[in-house]
């Protein structure tokens, strides 16, 4: 077995005077997939957050095998999408700033974005908004991904794409860390916070 | 010697240390400050010989000119915490940047105050906008600037490394002020005091400031501790020597 | 994994941030119109007389400008912050140096730039004479890239927060009195008829200073702001 790309020990973090979480132990390798559960406010964004580098006041350490920025696909919260940039637009610049390398266009389409690739995402809902960000998940080159609450906001058939291309990520070697409710496939390790002991699969 | 610096530095950058630090000195400290600032202040506005050409009216500078130092020497501390909080995310750093900033702005304001009043008799008007009381102005605007951005940002320790970005621009935005307000015009005497050196001023006179300085000074100083100390409790409120500080107080 | 090159991000943002401004025609109108109506505001509040409104030109075109640039900072950074964007350039493998310089540039070219060249026909209505309007602009032009660097060093502390607009000016208006008394200062010495290089170059090294370290200012003010 491969050292572990990701080391966390007695990981802690503090907002509003409590501890949101404390003594966070894990280990996680490329190929697997990790998701993060909990109460809504249990601190889920904020430990991706942490992960990513985005959050520097916490307590342990975070350790990764090999730095982080050159690997990292982040997907946050919000979409990452502006309005008045076309969905290609919008891909285009997050390929171009991240150092991805893929066709934006394929991968607008695999996510049933076809013919909508020059209109303001301004004037798509809500979920082709999502969509659009969900794109660089089929684009190349990115070996970590943490993505926060990626299955908000999509509909079905989004999301068993969405699933579907998380295993396959997997199977390719990358690290998937997300948040949700759903749960994609059974070979998933869950980290859940509030309690905080991993349960293994 | 460097051993005993590098020591003193850990263990000050140790908010536990810290507070025993305050415990041992302030008892002390705000006397003896108080002391120095009730010599220098009675010597220099009721002993100290009249001023040739101003008369009696001068004596202000002992409050002004102590209030004025304070006041820059407070914001470039800050400046100094801000360029340590951000570079080596010390906590204590943080902790002095928002324990600097209220008692600085007050000698600001009260440096502005004194300066207005020795202004009327002085050049007949209550304000000017010359080089000196421009730039202490400007530095009032400064440190209201830090606290009104502390208070907006909800996360003390954000809200500090937020402060601590500001100082630092602000200590350079400082100096630049002052090269340009200076070439604006001045009214404003010319530096009569020298730390080192020769200095235009009387002896007779000089010592009354200098004790008054080293008094308001120390005062500032006390102040700080006393701030410090009130947001290291709070900021380490749970940890174990905090929570047996207040366990035994209780008993 | 694949980083990308310097090169190849400050294009690709530079060309995002034009296309971003140019596509909200508002945010490159109402600085401009905000400006003249300043300005017109001064014959309407002082006088007037030609001679007095020659002698507070310089100030008042550049109290304008000054507040002009501030107030189209305020939003420099909320839409990417609330639509996610930031997040990703705080995370993206390249110094955010770069992506925020190219922001910024971007800013003052549809801006900043345009403040400076309407300058001198604000200028000549507030009664300058002619010989000086040149220098009026190179002023505004030497000043207002200092004023979008350092003004966004302050909208970067200050995205997110509510009443940032106020917040904003309290943080920044004294930040930017060294560029204004020198900005106006060179304008009325052009005036006196005396001469002006020495204060132009003193406008140059400010702003040679604020274009070079302002950027990185500006990129940790947005680390800080989203909670590093």
């Amino acid at each position: 077995m491969d050292a572990p790309r990701l080391t966390v020990r007695q990981l802690g973090c503090e907002r509003d005077h409590r501890m949101l979480f404390e003594n966070l132990d894990f280990s996680a390798r490329n190929g697997e997939i990790w998701q993060v559960t909990g109460a809504n406010g249990a601190g889920k964004t904020t430990l991706l957050r942490i992960l990513v580098g985005l959050h520097g006041f916490y307590q342990g350490r975070v350790e990764w095998s090999s730095p982080l920025p050159p690997s990292l696909l982040y997907l946050g919260h919000q979409p990452g999408v502006r309005e008045e940039l076309t969905a290609r637009e919008n891909l285009e610049y997050n390929r171009a700033l991240s150092g991805q390398t893929g066709d934006p266009d394929a991968a607008l389409a695999a996510l049933d974005l076809y013919g909508f690739e020059d209109v303001p995402a301004g004037r798509l809902s809500a979920g082709q908004q999502r969509r659009i960000a969900l794109a660089r998940l089929w684009l190349d080159g990115k070996d970590v991904w943490i993505l926060d609450e990626p299955f908000t906001a999509i509909d079905q058939q989004g999301v068993a794409a969405l699933d579907q291309r998380l295993r396959q990520a997997a199977a390719q070697g990358v690290l998937v860390i997300y948040t949700s409710h759903h749960r994609v496939g059974d070979g998933v390790h869950r980290l859940h916070l509030g309690e905080d002991r991993e349960v293994a699969p | 010697m460097w051993k005993t610096i590098k020591r003193w530095y850990h263990q000050l950058g140790s908010p536990r240390y810290f507070y025993r630090f305050c415990e041992a000195v302030l008892p002390w400290l705000v006397p003896v400050s108080l002391a120095l600032l009730a010599v220098g202040l009675i010597w220099g506005l009721v002993y100290a010989p009249v001023e040739r050409y101003q008369g009696d009216s001068y004596r202000i500078i002992y409050i002004h000119v102590p209030a004025s130092s304070g006041a820059l020497m407070g914001y470039i501390a800050m400046g100094v915490a801000g360029l340590v909080a951000l570079v080596w995310r010390m906590k204590m750093a943080e902790v002095m940047l928002k324990a600097l900033a209220p008692f600085g702005a007050a000698l600001a304001a009260v440096s502005l105050l004194t300066g207005a009043l020795w202004g009327k008799p002085t050049w007949g008007t209550y304000w000017q906008w010359d080089a000196r009381m421009t730039s202490m102005l400007i530095l009032l605007f400064l440190y209201l600037g830090i606290m009104a951005l502390q208070n907006a940002i909800r996360d003390p320790r954000q809200a500090a490394r937020a402060a601590a970005l500001l100082a630092v621009v602000g200590v350079i935005n400082v100096v630049i002020v002052k090269y340009s307000v200076e070439w604006l015009n001045t009214l404003h005497q010319g530096a009569t005091l020298k730390v080192v050196g020769e200095s235009s001023i009387d002896a007779s006179m000089k010592w009354p400031l200098l004790i008054s300085m080293a008094g308001l000074w120390l005062l500032y100083a006390a102040n700080v501790l006393i701030r410090a100390r009130t947001e290291v409790l709070s900021r380490e409120r749970r940890s174990g020597w905090v929570r047996r500080l207040v366990r035994d107080e209780e008993a | 994994m694949s980083a990308p090159t310097l090169g190849a991000v400050w294009r690709a943002s530079l060309r995002r941030e034009l296309t971003l401004i140019w596509r909200s025609p508002a945010d490159i109108v109402q600085p401009l119109f905000f400006f003249v109506v300043v300005v017109s505001l001064f014959p309407l509040a002082l006088s007037p007389k030609p001679a007095l409104l020659a002698l507070v030109a310089p100030g008042a075109v550049w109290v304008a400008a000054l507040l002009a640039v501030m107030l189209s900072l305020d939003g420099l950074f909320r839409r990417d912050q609330e639509s996610g964007a930031l997040d990703l350039l705080l995370t993206a493998p390249v110094v955010s140096v770069v992506p925020v310089a190219a922001k910024l540039l971007a800013h003052w070219l549809l801006t900043g730039l345009p403040l400076a060249l309407i300058a001198p026909l604000l200028g000549y209505m507030l009664q300058l004479p002619v010989a000086v309007l040149d220098t009026l602009m190179v002023s505004v032009l030497l000043g207002t890239p200092t004023l979008t660097v350092v003004g966004a060093i302050g909208a970067a502390l200050t995205v997110g927060l509510n009443r940032g607009g106020i917040l904003l000016a309290v943080l920044v208006l004294p930040l930017y009195v060294p560029v204004l008394v020198f900005g106006a200062g060179v304008v009325r010495t052009a005036l006196d008829g005396l001469p002006t290089g020495g204060l132009l170059a003193v406008l140059g090294a400010i702003l040679a200073l604020a274009v070079s370290l302002g950027p990185v200012a500006v990129a940790l003010g947005l680390r800080i702001s989203a909670g590093d």
